[in-house]
């Protein structure tokens, strides 16, 4: 007789089809770091190797603000007055005075007109579309959008369609093509995360406004420092106030920790509260991470000096990609990917760095289109010129021992393939 | 070339192909796993179809296999075609 309920075949299946991950070398693993979140940090990987001190270049922690002893000493304080947690949904129990003191101040700082907080933002876009919209709709969507976005639309009963990566005119065309829609919905990062492009946001809200359709921004990637005070994509496209819709994370640059909310227009985020199944059915925020976040909101609202600092090291970082001949995606966003095209490369490269102590990720398909493999860095506030510096040298180090400096892309791929 | 197959290759080459895109376009290219059509956007391909030529493909067989070139697609169109007639 069976001494357990799984299967007998289920451990064989499963043991080939993760063989089968580690072959095709997309099996992941992870890097202990026995540190706080910085820009160096120390970390064990191999599991087991000693303890190496490497900079930081792949963290969301644009504005360094993750282990700021302000936001630290914030949450300190929210521990204590507010205690650990609230056991509780957010409807049932689950509600204090911070929780809604965060969303008030949430809605003032992207200039919309209420704001819910959700667990996280995959929670956020994972409960939106279905609260919203129904089968009389359409969503219309950015063909890179994030792959929350893309499960929180599957959820959704809706209509789904996709439009080229950034290109209004085929997005006028699906504007049109679903004029007879109840309501239609474009759906768009504000940043894309693996290009580190900006959408053209302007440009969205005039074609939006003139098609009668409805705005989503999920800024995820840019709230806190993209804008001249930090507002995110609208902020920087002139459309602060016009976006219906915009979902964001305190897990990147406002302090790291977890956590998203959906602020846009009143009446979808009342349905959101009355609807979204990750707001219903999912704990409520932790009263020690709402704490900190007020603070962060104190701080990005007190001064510029981290955001300005930011868009100096991505200005400076790309200048030096560049100079070492670098193929890099262009732009003005902290994320700054260093294009491979090739996916061992990509791991080679990254491995390599990490020899010379700079932490970096290859990422490949299916994260990225096939034959698109990269390095993306991402800039910090807490990175010094120093910092950058050091890093460069070991890029150029690396780069050199690749052949792969000044060279073009159909070069590249000549040499290492797609 | 048949007429389905230009128009579907038509439809393709318009759909998904960047502006400035050279890639040669054929009947067998593989779409899915050649990575021009994913299965985020393979659903406006699905309608395109659904609705030009007049069938219902249910979501069962509107696999990613099914879809991988041109050639299966109309392989697919004309066989939901002729269960309508």
């Amino acid at each position: 007789m069976a001494t357990e309920t799984l299967p007998a075949t289920f451990r064989d299946i499963t043991r080939a089809e993760l063989e089968a991950l580690k072959a095709a070398g997309l099996f992941k693993e992870e890097r202990y770091i026995h540190a706080p979140q910085g820009a160096e940090i120390e970390v064990e990987f191999p599991a087991g190797a000693p303890l190496k001190k490497v900079l930081n270049l792949c963290s969301n922690n644009y504005l360094g603000l993750s282990s700021h002893p302000d936001v630290l000493a914030a949450a300190h304080a929210g521990l204590d007055r507010r205690g650990y947690g609230m056991s509780s949904v957010r409807f049932i129990c689950g509600t204090q005075d911070i929780h809604r003191e965060l969303e008030n101040r949430l809605t003032e700082f992207l200039g919309t007109e209420d704001t819910l907080l959700f667990s996280s933002c995959l929670d956020a876009n994972a409960g939106v579309f279905e609260a919203i919209l129904s089968d009389k709709d359409v969503m219309i969507a950015d063909r890179l959008v994030h792959a929350s976005i893309v499960d929180g639309m599957r959820l959704c009963k809706a209509m789904q369609d996709t439009y080229k990566h950034s290109d209004m005119g085929h997005l006028e065309e699906k504007l049109v093509e679903h004029a007879g829609k109840r309501f239609r919905l474009v759906i768009t990062d504000g940043v894309f995360s693996m290009d580190g492009d900006l959408a053209k946001l302007d440009e969205i809200v005039a074609l939006c406004q003139k098609h009668d359709t409805m705005v989503f921004v999920d800024d995820s990637h840019a709230s806190g420092f993209i804008g001249r005070t930090g507002r995110g994509t609208p902020e920087r496209f002139g459309v602060f106030g016009k976006i219906d819709v915009i979902t964001t994370t305190f897990g990147k640059a406002l302090g790291g920790a977890s956590g998203g909310c959906v602020s846009g227009r009143r009446e979808i985020v009342e349905l959101c509260r009355q609807r979204a199944r990750p707001y219903l059915f999912s704990n409520t925020l932790a009263s020690v991470i709402v704490a900190a976040t007020l603070k962060v909101l104190d701080l990005v609202s007190a001064t510029t000096e981290r955001r300005d600092r930011l868009e100096h090291n991505a200005r400076y970082w790309r200048g030096l990609l560049t100079q070492a001949g670098f193929d890099i995606k262009a732009g003005e966003s902290p994320i700054v990917p260093v294009m491979l095209y090739n996916a061992k490369l990509a791991q080679d490269v990254a491995r390599d760095l990490f020899a010379e102590g700079v932490y970096v990720v290859g990422f490949f398909f299916p994260v990225v289109p096939k034959g698109q493999a990269r390095i993306r860095t991402q800039l910090s506030a807490g990175h010094t010129t120093a910092h950058l510096d050091k890093a460069i040298e070991a890029f150029r180090k690396v780069g050199k021992k690749h052949d792969i400096l000044g060279k073009s892309k159909n070069e590249i791929v000549d040499r290492y393939g797609l | 070339m048949d007429e389905l197959k230009k128009t579907i290759l038509d439809y393709v080459r318009r759909e998904y192909l960047e502006e400035g895109d050279e890639r040669e376009l054929k009947t067998d290219t593989p779409l899915i796993t050649g990575g021009i059509v994913d299965s985020f956007s393979m659903v406006s391909l699905k309608r395109f179809l659904e609705r030009k030529y007049a069938v219902k493909i249910p979501d069962a067989d509107a696999t990613p296999e099914a879809f991988n070139t041109v050639d299966s697609i109309v392989e697919l169109v004309e066989r939901f075609k002729a269960v309508e007639v």
